[in-house]
């Protein structure tokens, strides 16, 4: 396994007491695999990945427990110095915003040829050369009169494509993209969506796409994690979960966005607000909003079970919620 | 009933003599006939580009919007749909008068509303409102829920005497979905659906006729979305409202409109019924913008008929001759650089009588499917 992400917790102490964000997550990535991890603002998606990458701010943040697996590496008890060897080189990541990540006053073509003078010690002509390469690669239209322009001369689809050059610059064995198309329109987005998955086949990378697009996810990943309240609520490859979600969450997610190939009645609208952080409803997370819940649900928080080989669910009710498709 | 700026010709005339004749969808059958209670005809904003300090002199135009036509009738929703930069906000912006067009004119009931000013444009502005994309910083954090509702109140208090604001403003956050006690609370004590709530409560005060709403979900999260749509929904059936609802999302569009107008760069490409442009677009450009949508069904991936486009939308400020989307078009020929196609009926739609029959501004139309029906 690439990557194994074990029984992690994150929280964050502010003024108002401790939030957790995260909540006990289990995932893992195999190479060339796509895992989506979706779910809404404030699941902790984006936290796990911050863990994840190392790039998490601490403090307020806190990694209380939990394993981070990286080619069979404990990346949390790893040394600074070592860490950022991995970060940069063996994985990489692809933020929503690409002109607040990109540095306004340096030319892309410095951004991206700064990995290889940095990391591979080359010469700053060759690390020029290198980046042109790149931007090539990405399919930016003539990347040898752009490499001098700065980031603010280029469209969004443009300055996500170089995001991803410098992203797969040093060949790394993991990319996380967390909601790497969310500020683009839908025509570039399938182009900058096209790409990723294409450059992905083509280094056997591995893939975590962090969004909260259901119609992304099914184009793109292999298997998914549906987050809610800094917990993985279900697992399952793409397919099934389409088809049968077995988490009452998940199946109102499916059912409350519109259709493009036909007028619906009234929409399916799951009731309630996530839940605040600072104060998670004891039991199952959902419980409040959950058309299913009953007793149990308000008490004891429901383990990650078995639905078959290759899914879990983490609800009381999953072989009921199976069932009444 | 549309018209391009270039002109409308005889056979767009017959076009239309014929549409009339048909009847199919519900916004076919509910609302024709009835007087439109909006008319937007050929409606143009450029922003001017100056060079110098002292003395400025011209040097060109942004042109966000170039001649936009469409109806809207009374409780009809009319969806507009386009990528950033096409000029539905622009065109949102000047429906509530907001920006003063460069030309063309917005027929409130007949008037103009565009060379109103004074009393008579208050008493119009009264009955067009808006709700904002973003709930975050339309609402201002320093004033309370109850004084953002009534607000619209002190500009027109024959809506409100003063005694009776502050149970207007409860009755108000009832029907939003809200609880009427939090008329004290400030904006950041609500979570984002719930303020675009308050937004759409301020919209409703002033018991407006229309109601034009710029992405008024898109900064949602996807459980909260479908909330508020579906309250945009009920509200409309309860105060027979209409809609311009602009977005970016074409599935929402879908679900919310009666009839959806898709711009690009400053025109529209096409418009017609729900059916008439999600199951038989015959705009090029409509088509890439249906295959772009990811479907929310991993089975899909293989079936469907991917059209992906290449390039970047061109800058407003100096579109391309002829068509404005040929630059990115497959089918693009020498005439679509020469020729503005206007938007009309097509010729070769022009006898038929089935869906493919609404305008449709493009020189070489036809029927593809792009969205496999599902099972």
């Amino acid at each position: 396994m690439l990557l194994e992400v074990r029984d992690l917790h994150v929280e964050f102490h502010t003024r108002d007491g401790v939030a957790k964000a995260v909540n006990g997550v289990n995932y893992s990535v195999a190479e060339g695999e796509t895992l989506a991890v979706l779910g809404e603002s404030g699941s902790g998606k984006s936290v796990t990945a911050q863990a994840v990458m190392g790039i998490l701010d601490m403090p307020p943040g806190k990694i209380s427990s939990g394993e981070i697996l990286f080619k069979d590496q404990d990346l949390l008890k790893l040394k600074g110095e070592e860490r950022r060897k991995i970060r940069g080189q063996e994985m990489a990541m692809i933020f929503q915003d690409a002109l607040s990540s990109l540095n306004p006053v340096l030319s892309v073509g410095e951004q991206i040829g700064e990995l290889f003078t940095v990391h591979r010690g080359m010469s700053r002509k060759d690390a020029k050369a290198k980046a042109v390469e790149l931007m090539d690669r990405v399919r930016i239209p003539a990347a040898k009169e752009r490499v001098g322009q700065y980031p603010h001369q280029f469209s969004g689809g443009m300055r996500q494509r170089i995001m991803i050059a410098m992203a797969l610059a040093l060949e790394p064995s993991l990319i996380i993209a967390d909601e790497p198309t969310t500020a683009l329109d839908v025509t570039v987005q399938a182009q900058v969506m096209d790409l990723l998955a294409e450059l992905q086949r083509e280094l056997n990378m591995g893939l975590i796409l962090i969004t909260h697009d259901l119609g992304v996810v099914a184009d793109v990943a292999d298997k998914i994690a549906v987050m809610y309240a800094g917990r993985i609520v279900e697992t399952s490859p793409v397919h099934e979960i389409y088809k049968a979600p077995a988490h009452p969450y998940t199946k109102g997610l499916l059912q409350s966005i519109p259709r493009l190939d036909q007028k619906g009645q009234e929409l399916y609208a799951i009731k309630g607000l996530p839940p605040n952080l600072l104060r998670i409803p004891p039991g199952c997370a959902f419980n409040p909003r959950c058309p299913m819940a009953q007793d149990v649900c308000r008490t004891d928080v429901p383990p990650l079970a078995q639905v078959s080989e290759t899914r879990q669910s983490a609800c009381h009710f999953w072989k009921e919620t199976l069932d009444a498709r | 009933m549309h018209a391009d700026h270039t002109g409308r010709t005889e056979a767009a005339a017959e076009g239309e003599v014929a549409r009339e004749l048909l009847t199919k969808s519900r916004a076919e059958t509910a609302f024709a006939g009835q007087e439109p209670i909006l008319e937007v005809r050929d409606l143009v904003k450029h922003y001017p580009l100056t060079q110098g300090i002292l003395i400025k002199k011209q040097v060109g135009a942004v042109k966000a919007v170039d001649g936009i036509s469409f109806d809207l009738r009374a409780g009809e929703t009319l969806g507009i749909v386009g990528e950033s930069g096409c000029g539905k906000s622009t065109v949102a912006r000047m429906l509530v008068n907001l920006e003063r067009p460069t030309a063309g004119q917005i027929k409130y009931k007949g008037e103009d509303i565009t060379t109103m000013s004074g009393r008579a444009l208050k008493a119009v502005r009264r009955n067009i409102q808006m709700v904002f994309q973003d709930p975050y910083t339309s609402l201002n954090p320093r004033m309370t829920v109850g004084d953002i509702i009534g607000e619209p109140y002190e500009i027109h208090p024959e809506v409100a005497p003063k005694g009776d604001r502050r149970k207007k403003v409860q009755d108000l956050l009832d029907v939003v979905g809200l609880n009427p006690e939090y008329i004290n609370r400030y904006p950041h004590q609500f979570s984002g659906g719930q303020r675009q709530r308050i937004g759409i409560a301020r919209g409703l005060a002033l018991q407006p006729e229309i109601i034009v709403a710029d992405e008024p979900v898109s900064a949602l999260d996807v459980s909260v979305q479908a909330q508020v749509v579906n309250l945009l929904d009920r509200l409309q059936s309860e105060f027979n409202l209409s809609y311009v609802f602009i977005a970016h999302d074409l599935s929402i569009v879908r679900h919310i409109s009666d009839r959806v107008g898709v711009m690009y760069l400053g025109r529209m490409a096409e418009i017609g019924t729900d059916i008439q442009i999600y199951d038989h677009a015959t705009h090029p450009y409509t088509q890439a913008l249906l295959s772009a949508v990811p479907v929310p069904d991993p089975e899909a991936r293989t079936k469907r008929d991917r059209i992906i486009l290449a390039g970047d939308v061109p800058s407003p400020a100096n579109p391309p001759s002829g068509c404005r989307f040929r630059t990115r078009c497959w089918k693009a020929q020498e005439r679509c650089a020469l020729e503005v196609p206007e938007l009309a009926v097509p010729a070769v739609f022009r006898l038929e009588s089935g869906p493919a029959h609404h305008d449709s501004a493009c020189h070489f139309a036809e029927e593809r499917v792009v969205v496999p029906p599902s099972d």
